[in-house]
């Protein structure tokens, strides 16, 4: 009995509180019809501040709000939280009328333009300030190749900067420079218009008139045009001071207002001590984390007191704390700068020679870049080469390349407007962003930056990216080590061809290689080298095919002279036979890696397996065989060049060697016509450049694997290649490669490596019959 | 569901001694009034389930309940919008300010029904169900904000996705009366059809001020970079029909040109190319028998043969999307959801969200002029290319294109990473499909910097109470010409350190750190007293390394200072039988492991291990006081993707890795446990990371038939 009582109790106790919450919920629903009705009740205004007074009073979906408006018999208009939106439950129309998808029918207006006439129009109307690639750029011109033409200088003297020389100089030395305007795809002027402040000392007088002289200027079409410095005080617009029509301007502070996206294209501001090639190396050497850096964020530059740009640094003094955040102004500069002065003049300029500015940069985590009269400023390119991270205060500004790279991984953006958010937004970046950021910026310096040669290569190699719009580089090609300029879109379009993204792309490079067995000797009876090598080389299980290239004077030998492999053999007669068609990309060649061999190696096929699975761990790298070293002769002051063992090595040779097909167009068709002539004429040096080619991509060493010890003997003195080794005229002309190849880069590439990769079981105490390779050991 | 769940299975202890009968009456009662309760819950405050409401509130949430506005013609219409508008010039940036959060506050217009002075509405269909989605999308987001004082962005409830439905100058009015409209700063429309014939504008022709304009179909001239945000064309079949991922690979068509509406010019074109080129491609167009309706939207016709659309999409390569009268179609998202890899002919369009999004991994960009070539240029492209544009092409309409809440919060998403540029989605996030945010590696320490040599390492040496081997260890170490600082590790908290008097005396500091607690994993704990990038992990018992095996390991460590750089080497396998890995330290001919009981490392992997160790494995390492090497080899094989470099030959290390065992059957269970911690990690990790090499690495002239004396390291390998 007490069981059902008690049953009862709690079953109407539950009853009721269940009623009592739904009735609260009614009570609340009714005062809010009230209120609304109440709103009804109002004229409608014909102010339209009045209108906030009339709002739609909905549902809350929140407590809080809801207690709050029911008890509020008058809200609070003003205030009233709830004036939200609330999505309808009726079943609605489509956007699209009639659910027609586009209503664009024949029959319709636009049909009477014809797309060839209305890209006419467009092509008219869009001119000048509203330039794009296709209004403004003649593609017809750069069907036979993407050429770059300088005009011949100008007769009556017209002083050429230093600067603007180096681009030229650029120019006229990279492969895509042309000395015959009918073939030009792009013109570039020959008179100086990089400075056009007309208060500059630089500033060229004339120019207009001394463009549109040009017979071939025709409105600017075609053409590119260099700028640093652009308008003039007071308020440093951005004109030239003459009419830059439909060129493009490769121009450093662009404004984004300004900016015909892609079309023109914004580079770096850089000084006249910028070099011409090779360039300064970043500071980054090693990459401690956490950083343990003494300062935060650092500034040191001009401060203008008055006038455009002025804000920005004036406000410093704000955040600057002389402890992590220094940031140092100095009013002095111009000659009447003591006009301006302002109260914090003095302290600043005693503050701001107190600090040394390399030390700040080599010392910070963050550098601050600033606007100053104009967007761009040095600051930017100093804090790139010291792997400071930029923060920027430039609002407006059109990032350097920025149709490329993409700074959200190498700089923190800011907002003139929010200095004061400055340092916590700094202090809030993670130690893992700061080691990704510091070392994105020291690619990208390398990369793009640090010579006069990479930004105008980079400038190029954007716009012949734009003329062959579906032969372009991806994101991750101009972002990515290493970079742009050594990453060809006319090689493949598709990223996982290329050796450098296997990680990022989640791939590996193909499970098999080609032999290119490069032979010059004609073919004699059996026991003819090539032979035995072909046969070694085709019992690898990895091996795809064999390449053979005939670049012998005498005929081919028939088909039936070659050794019968299980792999397919193809017999390639080279049309030139020179040294360097060796490494040309032949169709024939599918794999991923490549096996270089000459005719007269020596391999097994246990060490042609082994050091192809070393390969594949580092597939942007040359493994190989015979090693050689560099050295610096500080007698002659010259590169010298080594063949003696060693304690290290930077080169391997590519008689035998594994590396990626890439290289072979690389080689083919970035290294200098010049230089590849060299080679030709002396038949050598081509594995030096083609070592060179490599670290300077990777800049790392090659790897040397574990060879049979009576290799190297062989490998010098067999074959009618014999005299090519022993005569000392070789040897010298190798010397004299690679000084001309590092002068070609502008700085040497080459790295040291002190190890060597062997099987593990190498020379181990344990049993042959445990051991994987033991070929190799056998002598 | 779930919460009474929960409670009914926690009745029983909470009332634990009552006869069973009772128990399930308190037990079934409490259920029913908590389902109640939660039920009533649910149907006032779930946002999200509007057609559950439907019953009680369909006539208060009708749109023809809005409060009417009347416009009047004096009523101010805003400027047109300026060209020259960007974020530091239009956008009031104070109204989003700092927060630790990094997210926008958005905050939506309630409805409202906008009438002329003649009371016809400003708009033909009034809020399209597009519309509605896209606000409910963005209400329920946690960008949302019902407190207009918060907001940082504003959203007009008025619907401009399509501007043949609107008056123009009314729309415009409409917008100036709004609340905080305030030159339209930082408010945000949608816009999918802009323009009206005959020309057809690329951006919405409603004055609007300095509204930030989300437009489908910009062109080139009307977008400002930076400001606007390009979006798609919604198209309306994404929610009808779905079509299931089809892998990528090669298919029956080469190019497909489904477009109902293309100019009889290119249409003419086309033709041409379909003579040149045959079977491998396939026009299609209206079927000219089908009455008009929706039901034609789903047909296409090719001499007489009927194709089902968008299905037919999947059965090609390539698809052709050609511009009309506008530049954005709708036809776009059709194609990217079928996988198929758009052929965009739309001479200056800005293609959708291109602010972020990579459109050259998912498709083909031709100028109009070269629809002829169109055949030559998409056969230029790679087989592997095409298979990888294909899945980027289907990844982008899931994400992006496929529903208005899609597009809507990606909008937002856009225009929030302006606003917070250091807390932005990075270009791997936009752009990487699943498949490849899984498999791709993005190693910490991607630049190839060989360290310079003079800063030395830190040797870090775990010790617990074996003084007399850790001096003779400490003696040894000294001799490494690059060792820079040594730091004992004292794990022993019942033991103090010797006496300063009682170390040895060598030639570089010598750091002694007491821990608070016995644990391995104390040994990567990242000490401030490491100055230096190298760290030398090294036992108390490791005698037998001599001074040039270490030397050439630090030298080794250097050119590869993203790796585990050690001396014994370990290789897992995988075990058939058991269907399970297997710990393998006999003499193989492969690594993939190194011992931490002597290796060379980056100190960044110290600050990994102590702070980003994925699951529970460093606690699982501690309490089983095991297997914090093979943790330390899966941690930097995952994040590096490479395999660790084992230096130098095999020695004899006395009794290896198993300090305090002896006897084989010891050794073996010891050998079981390793297994099951590389079993436990992969299962943690969800993959098996370790990566297996043949080779190691030796001096250049190791065993070469050369003068010792001229060799750099002359002493390795000896027993």
């Amino acid at each position: 009995m007490q069981a059902k009582k008690r049953y009862l109790l709690v079953s109407v106790g539950a009853g009721l509180l269940f009623l009592v919450y739904l009735w609260a919920l009614q009570i609340e629903e009714f005062q809010q019809q009230q209120d609304q009705y109440q709103y009804h009740q109002y004229q409608l205004p014909q102010d339209p501040e009045f209108h906030q007074y009339h709002l739609y009073h909905q549902q809350e979906y929140q407590y809080s709000h809801q207690f709050q408006d029911s008890y509020q018999p008058q809200p609070q208009p003003q205030r009233s939280p709830s004036r939200r939106w609330t999505p309808s439950t009726e079943l609605l129309e489509p956007y699209l009328e009639g659910g027609e998808q586009e209503e664009d029918s024949p029959q319709l207006h636009h049909q009477h333009t014809s797309p060839r006439e209305r890209r006419a129009i467009r092509d008219n109307i869009y001119k000048n300030k509203r330039c794009r690639m296709e209004t403004c750029f003649d593609f017809a011109r750069c069907q036979s190749g993407f050429r770059v033409y300088i005009y011949p200088p100008h007769r009556a003297g017209g002083e050429v900067s230093e600067t603007y020389q180096k681009i030229l100089s650029s120019i006229e030395e990279s492969r895509f420079h042309t000395t015959d305007p009918a073939k030009a795809c792009l013109f570039v002027l020959a008179v100086d218009t990089l400075d056009r402040d007309q208060l500059s000392a630089q500033y060229v007088q004339n120019v207009r008139s001394r463009i549109q002289s040009l017979p071939t200027w025709n409105d600017g079409r075609n053409h590119l045009v260099f700028n640093l410095y652009s308008g003039t005080w007071p308020d440093y617009t951005e004109d030239l001071g003459f009419e830059v029509g439909q060129a493009m301007l490769a121009k450093a502070s662009a404004d984004a207002v300004n900016f015909r996206p892609n079309f023109d294209i914004s580079i770096p501001l850089f000084s006249k001590d910028h070099p011409l090639k090779g360039g300064a190396t970043g500071y980054l050497t090693l990459n401690d984390a956490p950083p343990s850096r003494k300062y935060l964020l650092v500034f040191k530059g001009k401060r203008y007191l008055t006038g455009i740009g002025s804000e920005t640094r004036n406000a410093l003094y704000h955040i600057h704390n002389g402890k992590d955040i220094v940031l140092l102004t100095t009013c002095k500069h111009g000659k009447d700068w003591e006009k301006h002065k302002d109260s914090r003049c003095d302290r600043d300029n005693q503050e701001y020679s107190q600090f040394d500015y390399q030390e700040l940069l080599r010392n910070s985590t963050f550098c601050l870049v600033p606007r100053g009269r104009r967007l761009g400023s040095f600051r930017f390119l100093e804090a790139l080469q010291a792997a400071c991270i930029p923060v920027i205060l430039s609002n407006g500004w059109e990032l350097p390349f920025s149709e490329v790279i993409d700074w959200r991984k190498a700089a923190v953006i800011g907002d003139e407007r929010l200095l004061l958010q400055v340092p916590s937004i700094t202090r809030s970046v993670g130690r893992d962003r700061i080691l990704a950021l510091r070392q994105q910026i020291q690619f990208l310096w390398d990369a793009y930056f640090s010579s006069v040669a990479k930004i105008v290569l980079t400038t190029l190699e954007i716009i012949q990216d734009r003329v062959v719009s579906h032969v372009t580089r991806n994101h991750l090609l101009w972002n990515s080590l290493p970079g742009g300029l050594y990453a060809l879109p006319q090689y493949s379009t598709d990223s996982a061809q290329f050796p450098f993204y296997y990680a990022m792309l989640g791939k590996s490079p193909s499970q098999q290689f080609t032999a290119v067995i490069h032979t010059v000797t004609p073919l004699q009876a059996q026991i003819s080298p090539v032979v035995k090598l072909i046969i070694a080389v085709a019992k690898s299980k990895f091996c795809a095919q064999i390449v053979v290239l005939w670049n012998c004077e005498k005929p081919l030998p028939p088909r039936n002279k070659w050794p019968s492999t299980s792999v397919p053999l193809t017999v390639i007669e080279g049309q030139a036979k020179t040294m360097s068609s060796r490494f040309y990309p032949h169709d024939a060649v599918t794999t991923d890696a490549v096996l270089s061999l000459d005719e007269d190696s020596v391999l097994s096929t246990n060490e042609v397996d082994f050091s192809f699975l070393v390969w594949q761990n580092f597939p942007e790298r040359i493994v190989g065989y015979p090693a050689r070293s560099h050295y610096w002769d500080s007698s002659r002051s010259r590169w010298g060049y080594t063949s003696k063992w060693t304690n290290d090595y930077s080169m391997v040779l590519t008689g035998a060697a594994f590396y990626h097909r890439y290289y072979h167009f690389l080689f083919t068709h970035l290294v200098p016509t010049g230089l590849l002539t060299t080679v030709d004429n002396m038949a050598n040096c081509e594995d030096i450049l083609m070592n060179f080619l490599v670290s300077a991509v990777t800049k790392q060493p090659p790897i040397k694997v574990t060879q049979k010890k009576q290799y190297k003997e062989t490998m010098m003195s067999q074959g009618s290649k014999a005299s090519r080794w022993a005569d000392p005229d070789h040897f010298a002309q190798r010397q004299t490669c690679m000084n001309a190849f590092s002068h070609w880069l502008g700085f040497m590439p080459l790295v040291h490596s002190q190890m060597r990769l062997d099987p593990v079981l190498f020379r181990d105490q344990v049993s042959m019959l445990r051991k994987k390779y033991r070929d190799i050991e056998r002598l | 569901m779930y919460a009474s769940g929960k409670y009914s299975s926690r009745g029983p202890a909470l009332i634990p001694r009552m006869k069973t009968k009772h128990r399930i009456y308190y037990i079934t009662l409490f259920s029913v009034v908590l389902l109640g309760l939660i039920a009533t819950g649910m149907f006032q405050f779930w946002p999200h389930s509007i057609e559950s409401t439907a019953d009680w509130t369909l006539d208060k949430r009708s749109v023809h309940d809005a409060p009417l506005v009347r416009l009047t013609l004096s009523s101010p219409i805003p400027e047109r919008g300026d060209l020259s508008c960007r974020m530091h010039t239009c956008f009031d940036v104070y109204r989003c300010g700092y927060n630790p959060k990094n997210k926008i506050k958005v905050y939506i217009y309630p409805l409202q029904r906008f009438v002329d002075e003649m009371g016809v509405p400003i708009s033909s269909t009034g809020l399209s169900r597009e519309y509605n989605d896209l606000l409910s999308a963005i209400s329920d987001s946690d960008f949302y904000t019902d407190d207009v004082t918060r907001a940082c962005l504003f959203i007009p409830s008025i619907d401009v996705l399509n501007q043949n439905s609107l008056r123009v100058r009314e729309t415009a009015q409409a917008l100036a009366i709004l609340s905080r409209w305030d030159k339209g700063m930082n408010h945000l429309l949608f816009n999918m059809l802009p323009g009206g014939p005959p020309d057809y504008n690329t951006a919405l022709d409603v004055p609007r001020d300095r509204v930030l304009l989300a437009g489908g179909g910009f062109s080139t001239w009307t977008y400002r970079q930076g400001y606007d945000v390009s979006i798609p064309v919604y198209s309306p079949l994404s929610a009808d029909i779905d079509l299931p991922e089809r892998q990528p690979g090669p298919r029956h068509y080469f190019i497909l040109s489904s477009q109902t509406a293309i100019h009889r010019e290119y249409r003419a074109e086309l033709e041409r190319l379909k003579e040149e080129n045959g079977e491998a491609l396939l026009l299609l167009d209206k079927c000219s028998n089908l009455s008009q309706g929706a039901a034609s939207a789903r047909k296409r016709c090719y001499k007489g043969q009927v194709y089902d659309y968008p299905q037919i999409l999947q059965e090609s390569s390539f698809c052709v999307v050609l511009r009309g009268a506008r530049l954005g179609q709708a036809a776009l998202s059709d194609v990217l959801q079928a996988g198929c890899v758009p052929v965009i002919l739309a001479d200056s369009y800005i293609l959708p969200f291109s602010e972020v999004l990579d459109w050259k991994r998912a498709s083909v960009v031709i100028p109009e002029e070269k629809l002829s070539e169109m055949y030559t240029i998409l056969k230029s492209i790679p087989h592997r290319q095409v298979e990888e544009m294909q899945r980027q092409a289907r990844w982008f309409w899931e994400a992006y294109f496929s529903s208005m809440k899609a597009i809507g919060l990606t909008t937002l998403q856009i225009i929030n990473d302006r606003i917070y540029p250091y807390a932005a989605r990075t270009y791997e996030q936009w752009n990487n499909p699943p498949v490849v945010k899984w498999t791709s590696v993005n190693s910490p320490l991607f630049l190839p910097l060989i360290p310079p040599r003079a800063p030395g390492f830190t040797a870090v040496v775990l010790t617990y109470d074996r003084v007399e081997s850790l001096f003779r260890v400490i003696t040894e170490i000294s001799k490494v010409p690059s060792l820079a600082k040594l730091l004992v590790v004292w794990n022993n908290q019942n033991k103090s350190p010797p006496e300063e008097s009682l170390w040895p005396k060598i030639g570089v500091p010598l750091k002694v750190v007491r821990t608070k607690e016995n644990k391995l994993s104390n040994r990567f704990f990242p000490y401030d007293e490491i100055e230096t990038e190298a760290v030398l992990a090294i036992d108390d018992d490791i005698i037998m390394l001599t001074s040039d095996e270490l030397q050439f390991g630090y030298e080794v460590w250097r050119e590869f200072p993203d790796r585990l750089v050690g001396y014994p080497g370990r290789l897992h396998l995988w075990d058939h039988e058991m269907g399970k890995w297997k710990y393998e330290s006999e003499w193989t001919n492969e690594v993939s492991m190194v011992l931490t009981g002597a290796a060379f490392y980056h100190k960044y992997f110290n600050y990994l291990y102590t702070y980003k160790m994925p699951g529970d494995i460093k606690n699982w390492v501690d309490a089983h006081m095991n297997c914090e090497d093979i943790a330390m080899n899966f941690l930097v094989a995952n994040i590096t993707g490479k395999a660790p470099i084992k230096v130098t030959p095999r020695k004899k290390f006395k009794c290896p890795e198993c300090t305090a065992i002896d006897g084989l059957s010891l050794d073996q269970t010891h050998m079981v446990e390793r297994s099951e911690c590389i079993n436990k990690f992969a299962s943690v990790f969800g993959t098996m990371p370790l990566k297996v090499v043949e080779h190691r690495a030796d001096p250049v002239l190791y065993k070469d038939d050369f003068p010792e004396k001229l060799k750099s390291f002359p002493n390795i390998g000896s027993l």
